[in-house]
């Protein structure tokens, strides 16, 4: 076992014993070892970052310390002294704060209504106004300013974040657990988010922060947890690292970043948007004139920070959402607000953004969910008859051409892996050669194996004379397949760039709503 | 009779009836804001209606009786949060269990008790000076039964629970978002129990109400669909304690109407009306807007588990 | 996974055929010994009890006919709920829909004058319409407005109790039938044939079994079958793959009615010849048709097995009532017991025990 305590012993404040200090332990559920003996501590006055894969375990980790999850081996002290951390309430009083990267906010209720939850030491009667008061002062000493009153669902998802803060800060935690928590931010908000870190160090704080970017490590961390299938690889001070060492830590093997990939050559529109407008399930406006083209054969990628319009614009070119306004064409055909069956057998496939939710039926067989979709159209019915030997031939080939690794054709899609269930739904989508492929975050929690095959198989389509919208939070991945990238900001496209020419920087400033002077809408 | 008149003796009635649709669907918006749906109410009722008459029968006490219905009532709501909240069946099944059971064993036991006047009903109490008001006195002051009253201010101390209190914030984050308050230390378990126990003690007061107030005898399947009315007015006044009281004085109107209008229209006709009214009142719930905008809480229905499922 | 004692307990995804099985099987034993209890503070010796229940069901061809003529409407609503349940459409009102059934073929075999041979066809057609049309209305209530399904489905039960009330007190009110709430007696060509010693109306027992093969096949062989099992696990994922809300929710409550109203008109035809208070017709078939299908867990066929234990308990309750002078609703209490005991259990079928004491060394 690697990563004793001290091992190296630098960063934070070397002289005080850990703030947290967890032990041997070991967590395990159905069929994978999540947390395998990992030791890791946590020192006051420092940023610590847990860094790893998707599926690595830092998450399983941080809720074992946050009493989420019950350990099955190991111990956990804190300031010292073993503890026994049963329940959410145990780790609070132990001074343990965490924001998950799915925020635990009770959306319809106020800020202060949020913050009182659960609160001890509070009056009975309107606990929210006494708190109102404090989460003022609070937002003050660490520059985190919220109105107190404003509904949660109101907020930017950088506001809420930081309602998630002030609410650990309100219990008293010394120690803040952040989980990915710069997946929903823009690079300036990203900023500010680690000035605020900073100041907790100041204060004496120590900050926990689950990623799996190395340059977030580079900037804002004193120490580096590296976590490999729920090992600890090692625990070093950052100024004694670099990215490429610490890559290699957290896959395991030498990582290639570019993708070698053909050149392009755009062919005819496959999709075209004018002036697309929508509103979002509150009834706000979501998308504001929406004007892209994609031809065959290229690949344009969608950028941007969640929440700026992306989902519903996946929404109303599938067919799942009223577009306001505009028009969709798609292979010449005008296909606005036409039923989604119309659109997919029109051609368009759809990999859509929650795969468990949306993409499969999960209590169905695997062969089963491979028709959704392409159930009511030869070969796999005639009349109102399924045929099931063509189910069934249809169903070995794919699973044998996308490597869908499942016991048999008959077992129920919930029982797959993540990366198996999403081979599933591409093995489906891309069968009968769309001409339009509109995916959505493809490879989002997918561990490195899975995501380079889905990588390259929407290449491939590219390759094959597909148009491929691609949207996706994960810049650099965008910045690797897309040929174009266009960067979408409250509902509108900022710019449109060539790939080749991309600057990170100038698609940062987009994201956070800056015009570019070269939009290019061809 | 002039309709003045007519009117004031018609929502003076409309309370009486309402009084047990008042207490039911306080006691279903609670279970409900906790996340749990109970279609049990119309057994419940039946288990508090047949054993606050025999009870207030054989104890010449009305008042223990309708206790009596009260823990009767809680203890069969128990059994819905047991296989509910711990169990984490599905919430329609067991409610509806919880019916047949009640429904079964109310008949089963109430047997012997059939028919038989009560002999110390609840006495109707008229409130000093309020009662002198003039059109609201008699409305609402004059000969009502102690329950109706208790129901008014109960309607009113739940709602400032719900909406000022930290309790209020607890229930209500429970029914909205039970990972939220389970990751803040909130006992999730715990708050759904008290709220469906809560719920059952209400229904199990209504259903007293009937048997030894409202009849006052004891007859087998008493409740006759008012435990449903309280589902749907439930969602009807979008899970608000204050407006569960206009809900219930409408489909007390419903009811009483039904025996006032017998002269004109038939009566099995006129007993029809509350159960389509309800449809219909619904319907109209649904052409206003989605129910998540009118309160209906995000977690309702749901079974929760942490995280390890 | 977790330990208790020396067992250790482990999840799984998925429960094997075999604890479904055998757990519900449990489940229903343990709802009989709680029943015994009840009995037994009745002051019936549940031994003596469930002795006469034996004798009077199960130990005599007599016994075993009751047990199938209680299980005929059994089997139609529960086939009926099976494929309604499939869809995630929560049909609670089966007991109405029998009784727009029976309000149609009573409507046809008094009032239609067809000619006999075309007599009883026309009084299964119409009693399945009329099903269909009452159990349609909520569906419809459901995709266009939102109104919750339980709710509508179960007022509908009231509204169609009292419509039936009011014919057999009013317009029906038979002119023979003597100050009786009943209408008239049924033509003898608009009755069913039973088999020669008991009362069996068999054909709707054949119709019954032959509905269940054909929605066993609807589900697992047909486009229609396919979509309502997509939009019963998941309607975003319905949603997704193009398919139609309104038309699969209309189909499934189609049959859905379409079966309780055929089990409500096999009941005129084949037991009472005639209209009368609806809870003499129905007895509450549609709501225990719920437990049947639950038990069934999907399979249509599979609600012809529990429909006949259902059968099993409401021919109990007839014994129970005669012989020990219990009235007839100790079978709402079997019912409700069984039905706490099965969703009780449920968690446990994806609980796999094992045997494996303690290694002494383990843990400190």
């Amino acid at each position: 076992m690697m990563a004793a305590p001290g091992a190296g012993d630098l960063g934070g404040n070397q002289n005080s014993p850990p703030l947290v200090l967890l032990e041997g332990v070991t967590k395990s559920f159905p069929g994978v070892v999540a947390n395998d003996r990992v030791t890791l501590d946590v020192r006051p006055g420092e940023v610590h970052a847990l860094l790893g894969e998707n599926g690595a375990g830092k998450t399983t980790l941080m809720n074992i310390l946050y009493g989420l999850y019950r350990p099955d081996a190991g111990e956990i002290y804190v300031k010292g002294r073993k503890v026994v951390i049963r329940s959410p309430r145990d780790a609070i009083a132990c001074g343990i704060g965490m924001v998950h990267q799915h925020f635990k906010l009770v959306y319809p209720h106020t800020v202060a209504e949020n913050v009182a939850l659960g609160l001890q030491g509070t009056p009975f009667f309107g606990p929210a106004r006494v708190v109102e008061r404090g989460l003022r002062e609070l937002g003050e000493r660490y520059n985190l300013p919220v109105d107190p009153k404003a509904r949660v669902w109101q907020l930017s998802a950088g506001e809420q974040q930081r309602v998630e803060i002030l609410k650990a800060l309100y219990r008293g935690a010394d120690v803040l657990i952040l989980d990915e928590p710069t997946s929903v931010l823009t690079p300036q908000e990203t900023g500010e988010l680690f000035k605020v870190l900073a100041r907790m160090k100041e204060e004496g704080h120590a900050v926990v922060f689950i990623t799996h970017k190395l340059d977030e490590v580079m900037e804002a961390a004193d120490r580096v947890t590296v976590m490999r299938r729920g090992k600890v690889i090692d625990t070093l001070p950052v100024a004694e690292t670099d990215k490429a060492s610490l890559a290699r830590m957290m896959v395991g093997r030498d990582v290639v970043f570019r993708i070698s990939k053909a050149e392009c050559t755009p062919g005819k529109e496959a999709l075209v948007l004018r002036d697309l407008r929508a509103v979002n399930d509150r009834g706000l406006p979501a998308l504001r004139g929406i004007s892209l083209t994609v031809c065959r054969g290229e690949i344009v990628g969608i950028a941007g920070v969640a929440g700026n319009g992306q989902r519903e614009l996946v929404e109303v070119i599938c067919g799942l959402r009223r577009a306001q306004g505009g028009e969709v064409v798609v292979l010449g055909r005008p296909l606005t607000n036409r039923s989604p069956r119309t659109v997919a057998d029109a051609g368009v496939a759809h990999i859509p953004e929650e795969r468990l939710r949306m993409g499969i039926v999960p209590g169905m067989t695997v062969e089963e969910n491979l028709i959704l979709k392409k159930h009511h159209r030869p070969p796999f019915s005639s009349g109102p008859l399924l045929r099931l030997a063509e189910v069934r031939r249809f169903a070995e080939q794919a699973i044998e051409e996308y490597e869908i690794i499942t016991p048999s054709p008959k077992t129920p899609a919930k029982l797959l892996s993540g990366g198996n269930i999403q081979k599933l739904i591409l093995a489906r989508e891309l069968s009968g050669e769309p001409g339009l492929v509109v995916a959505a975050h493809p490879t989002y929690g997918l561990d490195v194996g899975a995501t380079e095959l889905i990588r390259q198989l929407l290449l491939r389509q590219r390759d094959a004379g597909a148009g491929v919208l691609l949207v996706s939070e994960d810049l650099e991945e965008i910045v690797s397949l897309a040929d174009r990238i266009a960067v979408m900001f409250r509902g509108e496209i900022m710019g449109i760039v060539e790939a080749s020419a991309a600057e990170l920087g100038e698609i940062g400033l987009m994201m956070a709503g800056t015009r570019s002077g070269m939009g290019d809408p061809r | 009779m002039g309709w003045e008149e007519w009117l004031i003796s018609t929502i003076a009635r409309a309370l009486a009836y309402g009084t047990p649709l008042l207490w039911g669907t306080l006691g279903e918006v609670y279970a409900e804001r906790s996340g749990v749906v109970n279609l049990g109410v119309e057994g419940m009722m039946a288990i508090g209606a047949f054993s606050a008459f025999a009870v207030a029968q054989s104890t010449g006490n009305p008042g223990l009786g309708i206790l009596v219905a009260a823990v009767a009532g809680g203890g069969a709501a128990l059994i819905h949060a047991f296989l509910t909240v711990t169990l984490r069946a599905n919430q329609y099944v067991s409610g509806l269990a919880l019916t047949m059971f009640g429904l079964g064993l109310s008949g089963l036991l109430g047997r012997g008790w059939e028919g038989v006047p009560l002999k110390h009903p609840l006495p109707a109490i008229t409130v000093p000076y309020l009662a002198d008001i003039p059109i609201l006195g008699p409305m609402l002051f004059q000969n009502q039964s102690i329950i109706t009253y208790l129901g008014l201010v109960l309607a009113v101390v739940l709602w400032v629970l719900l909406y000022r209190t930290r309790w209020g914030i607890t229930l209500r984050s429970v029914g909205e978002s039970p990972a939220t308050a389970d990751a803040l230390g909130v006992n999730v378990y715990l708050v759904r129990y008290l709220a469906v126990i809560l719920g059952g003690v209400l229904a199990g007061v209504a259903g007293g109400y009937l048997s030894v107030e409202y009849r006052p005898s004891w007859t087998e399947g008493m409740t006759g669909g008012m435990g449903w009315i309280v589902i749907a007015l439930t969602i009807f006044v979008a899970w608000d304690p204050v407006q569960a009281i206009g809900g219930a004085v409408l489909f007390g109107a419903l009811y009483h109407l039904s025996y006032r209008l017998q002269p004109w229209v038939a009566p099995e006709l006129l007993k029809l009306m509350p159960y389509a009214a309800a449809i219909i009142v619904l319907a109209f719930v649904g052409l206003g807007g989605a129910q998540r905008r009118r309160g209906a809480p995000g977690a309702l229905g749901v079974p929760y588990a942490r995280g390890e499922k | 996974m977790k330990r208790v004692g020396p067992f250790v307990l482990e999840r799984r995804l998925a429960p094997s055929r075999g604890a479904v099985l055998g757990i519900s099987l449990l489940a229903v034993v343990l709802a009989l010994l709680v029943a015994a209890v009840i009995f037994w503070g009745y002051g019936v010796n549940p031994w003596h009890a469930y002795r006469v229940i034996f004798q009077g069901t199960l130990a005599s061809p007599q016994g075993w006919a009751e047990v199938v003529r209680r299980a005929i409407p059994l089997i139609l609503c529960g086939v009926g709920l099976v494929v309604a349940f499939r869809a995630q459409f929560w049909n609670i009102g089966a007991e109405g829909q029998i009784l727009a059934g029976a309000v149609a073929a009573t409507g046809v075999a008094l009032f239609s004058g067809l000619p006999d041979p075309w007599l009883l066809p026309a009084m299964f057609l119409a009693g399945f319409l009329a099903g269909a049309v009452w159990g349609m209305i909520p569906a419809l209530l459901k995709v266009k407005l939102r109104v919750n399904d339980v709710i509508s489905t179960l007022m509908l039960n009231y509204v169609m109790m009292y419509i039936v009330e009011w014919l057999v007190h009013g317009p029906w009110k038979g002119p023979t039938a003597r100050g009786f709430a009943y209408s008239d007696l049924f033509p003898r060509a608009a009755r069913l044939p039973l088999i020669p010693g008991t009362r069996v109306h068999w054909i709707t027992l054949v119709v019954g079994v032959a509905m269940a093969i054909a929605c066993a096949f609807l589900l697992s062989r047909t486009k229609l079958g396919y979509e309502t099992r997509v939009v019963g696990q998941s309607q975003d994922a319905a949603r997704y793959a193009g398919i139609d809300f309104l038309k699969v929710t209309l189909w499934v409550m189609l049959i859905s009615g379409g079966l309780a109203g055929l089990a409500g008109a096999g009941e005129m035809a084949g037991v009472h010849y005639r209209l009368r208070s609806p809870a003499h017709i129905s007895m509450g078939y549609g709501y225990t048709a719920i437990i049947v299908a639950w038990l069934a867990r999907g399979s249509p066929l599979a609600a012809v097995v529990t429909a006949l234990l259902f059968g099993l308990i409401f021919a109990a309750g007839d014994v129970i009532k005669v012989a020990l002078a219990m009235p007839f609703q100790v079978t709402d209490v079997f019912n409700g017991l069984i039905l706490f005991f099965l969703i009780g259990s449920e968690l446990l079928m994806y609980w796999h025990i094992r045997w494996a004491p303690k290694r002494a060394a383990s843990e400190g």
